[in-house]
């Protein structure tokens, strides 16, 4: 389609070998800047870990507990309740909501929480972005158990008898804007039901507040993101724009940013056995809405507590 | 880092050691703790592991815990076997008239934590002091008002018999 509007354009002197000329320019510098944004997306997709779980290490997370204490007690002020809804042992799917953009507050806090409750001999995994993976500086993130979002990997975290921390909203639901903040959207992602029936293993919401209180999120950016084609290169859904230190506006949220001590408070559910509530050929539909109700229910409940915004 | 706290108890040493020593009890006066569970064949003794959790700013901090010294009525101390390092000791001594001096000391860190380890040890230091005073208060309080119930009792029996 581009190819055939070049080869109809005018040359500017009219001459029949110019136009084919102007053509071969114009094509060899879109086919550069082509070669350009595959070698961009090759690089990234290199950067991208393969889903080794034991490259997670137990002495490693246990090592950096107290600056995660002190950032999630100092600077959030965080409350997580309900540890005990989560079985002591044994596979379980752990289903969050979440927010903050890319620098993910209630992940930090939530991680600490677990490691200290069970301690960091049990096998937790979180499985994050691609991308969030392949940025530089971000490598460390293996060590805790982060593992680039697939099926096999959650299939292959969840065979070894791990607790699996999903977050299906992901950079849709990260990223919505800041007076969207009380409101849980996985934009209709299901897969996790899938996940967790095929494994059979129970299911537990994790429910977060403040997050999207850590900066002024304007908008997800779906247009600009479409635009750009970062859906195609690098399954980036969104390019969101916020308002956040020290940058003032900031597009994309790549370097990630100084986000404000709101204080954040995690609510864990009971464990939700999928078959035993919902019959033994379940609808994906019915618990994802089922899920969807009660985790706002919840969030509805944390937000009435909440007296000011990032003062909480 | 090591924090202590202690008091006087208005109680013989045997009376508080039967508290300090009862892990069925332990929820009862322990500050800040949300669980104390037995975790090995011995209830209690030399060698007894509990699974312990105390809430400390943002988290639940804990692990497993194993008795290693348990000497009735004077000593009863632990180690971390799992979790957060930890050193935990009751110190109980006879002091005239009956009563018994109470000290609580707990020792806490994560080796190989480095600067980050340090600076939050010293801002949970205030949280986990006031722990354990609340801890000695809420024990003081439930066994000198145990003895005044049954020293009640008694007198109320005695009056009947009477």
């Amino acid at each position: 389609m581009a190819s055939t509007g070049v080869a109809r354009a005018p040359s500017r002197n009219g001459h029949v070998g110019d136009e084919r000329r102007n053509g071969d320019v114009e094509q060899s510098g879109r086919s550069l800047l082509g070669r350009l944004a595959s070698g961009v997306v090759d690089q990234v997709q290199r950067r991208i870990p393969r889903g080794d779980l034991d490259e997670r290490d137990p002495d490693f997370i246990r090592e950096r507990l107290p600056l995660m204490w002190l950032a999630a007690t100092v600077w959030y002020r965080g409350e997580v309740r309900g540890l005990g809804n989560i079985p002591d042992e044994g596979p379980v799917l752990l289903v969050g909501n979440h927010s903050g953009g890319n620098m993910i507050p209630d992940t930090l806090l939530f991680t600490l929480a677990f490691s200290t409750f069970f301690g960091v001999e049990r096998r937790f995994y979180q499985l994050a972005h691609n991308l969030v993976l392949a940025l530089p500086g971000l490598g460390s993130l293996r060590k805790f158990g982060t593992v680039a979002a697939s099926p096999s990997n959650a299939r292959e975290a969840l065979e070894s008898g791990a607790a699996l921390l999903v977050y299906p909203g992901g950079d849709y639901e990260v990223h919505r804007p800041t007076w969207e903040r009380n409101r849980v959207d996985f934009g209709g992602r299901k897969g996790f039901i899938r996940l967790a029936l095929e494994q059979d293993v129970p299911m537990v919401p994790v429910v977060s507040i403040g997050g999207q209180e850590t900066a002024l999120f304007l908008t997800r950016g779906e247009g600009l993101a479409r635009l750009l084609g970062l859906d195609r290169m690098f399954r980036l859904k969104v390019l969101p724009i916020s308002l956040a230190l020290p940058w003032g506006v900031n597009v994309g949220d790549m370097l990630g940013h100084i986000p404000l001590p709101a204080k954040l408070t995690i609510e864990t559910l009971p464990a939700i056995d999928l078959r035993e509530e919902f019959g033994p050929d379940p609808d994906i539909d019915d618990i994802y809405d089922h899920l969807i109700r009660l985790m706002q229910e919840t969030l509805d409940a944390l937000a009435s507590e909440r007296r000011r915004p990032i003062l909480g | 880092m090591r924090v202590a706290a202690n008091t006087r108890v208005v109680a013989p040493i045997d009376r508080v050691w039967s508290f300090v020593s009862d892990p069925e009890r332990v929820l009862s006066f322990m500050s800040g703790v949300t669980r104390w569970e037995v975790a090995s064949v011995r209830h209690t003794g030399l060698g007894a592991r509990y699974r312990v959790l105390f809430r400390v700013g943002a988290a639940e901090i804990g692990g497993l815990i194993e008795v290693v010294e348990f000497e009735p009525p004077r000593e009863f101390a632990w180690t971390s076997v799992l979790g957060i390092d930890q050193r935990g000791r009751w110190r109980l001594r006879e002091l005239p008239g009956g009563h018994t001096n109470v000290e609580l000391r707990m020792a806490y860190g994560v080796a190989g934590s480095g600067r980050s380890g340090w600076i939050a040890e010293r801002v949970a230091a205030p949280t986990v002091t006031r722990h354990l005073r609340r801890t000695l208060g809420q024990l003081k309080r439930m066994i000198e008002q145990e003895q005044l119930r049954e020293r009640a009792a008694a007198r109320r029996s005695a009056a009947r018999a009477v």
